[in-house]
C-alpha cells in the first residue's frame, strides 16, 4: 500500500520533523529572551513584569497550545521515523565504524530528543504546572509588589542536584539543535552552495548560545551571582 | 602478508548465517580485495569447501556489482572507490578483516556476502526514465540548449551505479541518496522535466514500499559513496517531491 495522507511517505514525515523543528527554535528563542531578564539583577521585577504578560495574554496563551501540539507532533513524528528506520535494518552489523563516516550526534537524535523529553516534563512540572496549577501565591510579591516568578526560579536552582540536571538538558539541546537546525533545511531542500556555510554558522551559533544562556540561569542562581 | 579473514557465510535467504574465520596467508599487497578472495575461494574449492559467494563483475568500478561492508565501511576503507578498486595494500601483516554482506531489510541476503538490489530496480522502473517517442520522429539530444551547469549536475547525479553503499552504510537503511541521484538525474533536463511531478512522486512512493529506512541527514551516504555523489541531490529530491506533492490534482 503505498503511504499517503498527512504523514503518508518518507518524505512528508521529514517536512514535518523540520518544520515542527523550526518552529520549536522560534519558541526556543523567545524563552531564551524572557528568561534572560533575569541578568537585569534587580530581584526579577522586570522579569516577573513581562513573565506576567506573557501568561495572561490571550494572544500568547493561544500560542501556547499551538506550541504543545507542534511539539507533539514533533515526538510523534519523530517515534514513526525511528521505528520504520529499525525495521530497516533488522540485523545489525557485527563491525560497524559509525564514526568514520558521520557525527555521533546526527545518528542519536532521537537518543538525545528522549534525554531532551524527560528533562522537559521536569521541567514543566517545576515552573508550568505550577504557575498555571497550582498558583504562586506562597512565593510573596516582589519589590514591585508582582507575582514572584523569579523566587519559583531562585527556590528550584537552589538545589545542586536540581542545576546539574538543567545543565545536563541544556547540553542535550546542544547536540540536538547542532545537528536539528542545519537538517531542517536541508529537509525542506534548502540546499545551496552559497549559503550552506552560512546556515551551518548560524546552526552552530544558535546550538552555542541558547543552551548555554539557558544553562546560566540555573547556575547563576544558584551561585547567588544574581539575586 | 598474513591475515585473519572474519566471513559472513549463509547457506540461503531463509538461513540464520554465522561469522567464520578464514586464515589466509601469501596475500600480496598488488591484489584487489576481490582478487583475495578469488585466492581464498580456489582454496576452499581445493578442499572440497563451498566457495564465498559475492557479487562482482567489471572489477573496475563502474558496474555497481561488487558490496561487501568491510571492517565496518562500505566498499572497505578509502574514499570513493568500490571495493574492487579496493587493493590489499590498505591493510598490515597480521590484520584481521570482517567482512559482512549489505545489512538492509530492502536487500535480502541471497548466498553468504551476495545480497539482491532488486529494490533498485523497481524504484528505477517506477519512474527513473524519459518517455520518448519512437515512431520515427526522433529530436536530435543536442538540437535543445541545456546550461552547462545543468549538464554538469546531471552527469555528476548519472555517476551513480547502484551499488547500494549508501543503503548499507546508512544508520537508517535509507535510499534517499540513489534514488535522489536519479531524479536530480533527469529532472534536471529539458528532456526529464514534462515527467518530473509524476517521477518524484512514483520513485519516492516506491522507495517506501520497499522498506527503506528514512534519510536524517547524517551525511554518510555521500561519505561512502564510491561516486562521491553529493547530498545537494537528496535536498533537489526533497524539493521536487514538495513541490510535486502540494500542486498534485
Amino acid at each position: 500500500m503505498p503511504r499517503q495522507g498527512l504523514f503518508g511517505s518518507s518524505l512528508v514525515k521529514k517536512y514535518w520533523m523540520a518544520l515542527t523543528g523550526l518552529f520549536l527554535i522560534t519558541f526556543l528563542v523567545v524563552h531564551a529572551t524572557v528568561n534572560a531578564l533575569i541578568f537585569c539583577n534587580d530581584g526579577g521585577v522586570t522579569f516577573n513584569t513581562v513573565a506576567h504578560f506573557f501568561g495572561t495574554n490571550i494572544l500568547i496563551r493561544t500560542a501556547e497550545v499551538v506550541l504543545f501540539l507542534g511539539l507533539i507532533l514533533h515526538i510523534v513524528d519523530g517515534l514513526m521515523l525511528w521505528s520504520q528506520n529499525r525495521a530497516a535494518r533488522p540485523v545489525k552489523y557485527a563491525m560497524e565504524k559509525g564514526g568514520a563516516n558521520r557525527s555521533w550526534y546526527s545518528a542519536s537524535m532521537g537518543i538525545l530528543g528522549t534525554l531532551i523529553l524527560l528533562f522537559l516534563i521536569l521541567h514543566l512540572f517545576h515552573f508550568w504546572v505550577r504557575t498555571r496549577f497550582n498558583g504562586i501565591e506562597e512565593f510573596g510579591v516582589d519589590a514591585a509588589g508582582q507575582e514572584n516568578l523569579f523566587a519559583v526560579m531562585q527556590l528550584t536552582f537552589s538545589y545542586g542536584g536540581g542545576v546539574v540536571v538543567y545543565v545536563l538538558g541544556c547540553f542535550s539541546l546542544f547536540w540536538h539543535l547542532l545537528h536539528g537546525f542545519k537538517s531542517a533545511f536541508q529537509s525542506l531542500g534548502l540546499n545551496h552552495k552559497r549559503y550552506n556555510g552560512f546556515i551551518a554558522f548560524c546552526g552552530t551559533a544558535f546550538s552555542i548560545i541558547v543552551p548555554t544562556l539557558f544553562a546560566l540561569m540555573p547556575i547563576s542562581i544558584y551561585f547567588k551571582w544574581i539575586q | 602478508m598474513k591475515l585473519n579473514l572474519k566471513i559472513w557465510r549463509q547457506k540461503g535467504p531463509n538461513d540464520k548465517g554465522k561469522i567464520v574465520d578464514y586464515p589466509v596467508s601469501d596475500v600480496s599487497e598488488d591484489m584487489s580485495f576481490l582478487e583475495m578472495l578469488d585466492v581464498l575461494n580456489d582454496d576452499l574449492v581445493r578442499k572440497g569447501e563451498d566457495p564465498i559467494a559475492f557479487d562482482h563483475d567489471c572489477r573496475e568500478g563502474i558496474c555497481g556489482s561488487c558490496s561487501l561492508f568491510i571492517n565496518g565501511e562500505a566498499h572497505g576503507p578509502g574514499k570513493g572507490i568500490t571495493t574492487c578498486q579496493l587493493h590489499m595494500r590498505r591493510f598490515k601483516d597480521g590484520d584481521t578483516i570482517h567482512v559482512e554482506p549489505w545489512r538492509s531489510a530492502a536487500f535480502p541476503v541471497i548466498r553468504d556476502l551476495a545480497v539482491s538490489r532488486a529494490a533498485f530496480d523497481r524504484i528505477q522502473a517506477a519512474g527513473g526514465f524519459v518517455s520518448v517517442n519512437t515512431s520515427g520522429n526522433l529530436v536530435d539530444g543536442n538540437a535543445v540548449p541545456i546550461p552547462k551547469d545543468d549538464a554538469d549536475k546531471a552527469f555528476d547525479a548519472a555517476t551513480c551505479i547502484g551499488c547500494g553503499a549508501c543503503v548499507a552504510t546508512c544508520p537508517n537503511g535509507s535510499a534517499m541518496l540513489f534514488t535522489a541521484a536519479k531524479v536530480s538525474q533527469l529532472s534536471l533536463f529539458p528532456q526529464g522535466k514534462p515527467e518530473r511531478k509524476r517521477r518524484a512522486l512514483a520513485m519516492v512512493e516506491q522507495m517506501d514500499k520497499e522498506g527503506f529506512g528514512n534519510c536524517s541527514n547524517t551525511g554518510a551516504c555521500e561519505i561512502e559513496c564510491p561516486k562521491n555523489i553529493s547530498l545537494e541531490h537528496i535536498a533537489r529530491l526533497n524539493r521536487e517531491y514538495l513541490a510535486a506533492t502540494v500542486t498534485k490534482e
